[in-house]
């Protein structure tokens, strides 16, 4: 039988998998997404323990993070096609204009 | 029967997200998220969140990652990183296995309680989940609601100013 814990412990991978992505990779819009990853592993937990207490607070608190995820979307795209205007690239490593 | 199908559903999405992380073209990483996506709207299905599955598939697998895409193909970045796409990865594959080990630890460890409310299976199934969500998200949740309608607004007025052209 499925429980909790089952969700719960692909949750864990797949926001660990996120954290390494955000660690390792270069570009800004792969950073970007790997922090949907770990937006996504969270909801899922939420999802999960929600249902395991039969109650519809974790629910709404999911639809109020993917409101939130979709303006970091608009905000943060727009950012990275202004850094990629002014530099011509959207290497984090190449982001270092606060650098003494 | 359903424990076999759910880590069938687990595999393809942990092996979706491995994708993510180490594809080199970012188109790959995107078509690699959006099938993790669809793997958690499975997720939601098997938990008795029906509502939740699908707007998990409309806002995100359809507007987030064609957003995305659009600005993969905008800034033609397909063909240009041909060099090195990683840094410190000794360092980060310890830190995440620290991340990972730790919350194993605690859910192996730990039991979930709480108090349990009444929305049981049958009710979803009796009432549908669409009007227990809109039920809880207008009477109990209404102040955060009308504090989301806010955060879009800057979101939008913020990305029409950045989008501008002489930022």
């Amino acid at each position: 039988m499925i429980s909790v814990y089952h969700f719960m412990t692909v949750a864990a991978i797949l926001f660990a998998m996120g954290t390494y992505g955000v660690l390792t990779r270069r570009n800004a819009i792969v950073i970007y997404m790997c922090i949907e990853l770990m937006l996504n592993s969270v909801n899922l937990t939420f999802i999960a323990l929600s249902s395991h207490l039969q109650s519809m607070d974790g629910q709404v608190f999911v639809v109020f993070i993917m409101a939130v995820a979709g303006a970091e979307a608009a905000v943060g795209l727009a950012l990275m096609i202004t850094f990629y205007r002014n530099r011509e690239t959207i290497d984090v490593d190449d982001m270092n204009l606060l650098k003494l | 029967m359903e424990i076999i199908f759910f880590y069938m559903v687990a595999l393809v999405a942990v092996i979706s997200g491995f994708l993510v992380i180490r594809c080199q073209s970012p188109v790959n990483s995107a078509l690699g998220l959006v099938n993790t996506f669809f793997c958690l709207a499975i997720f939601y299905v098997m938990l008795h969140a029906p509502f939740m599955a699908a707007i998990q598939i409309m806002v995100y697998a359809g507007a987030i990652m064609v957003l995305i895409l659009f600005v993969i193909m905008l800034l033609n970045l397909g063909t240009a990183e041909r060099k090195r796409y990683t840094h410190g990865i000794v360092w980060s594959s310890l830190a995440s296995l620290l991340v990972l080990v730790n919350f194993i630890f605690f859910i192996k460890r730990g039991r979930v309680t709480g108090v349990e409310g009444d929305i049981t299976p049958f009710l979803i199934e009796s009432f549908g989940h669409t009007e227990l969500i809109g039920k809880a998200m207008l009477t109990e949740f209404l102040l955060p609601f009308e504090i989301a309608s806010i955060v879009l607004l800057v979101a939008i007025v913020g990305a029409v100013v950045l989008a501008k052209k002489e930022v």
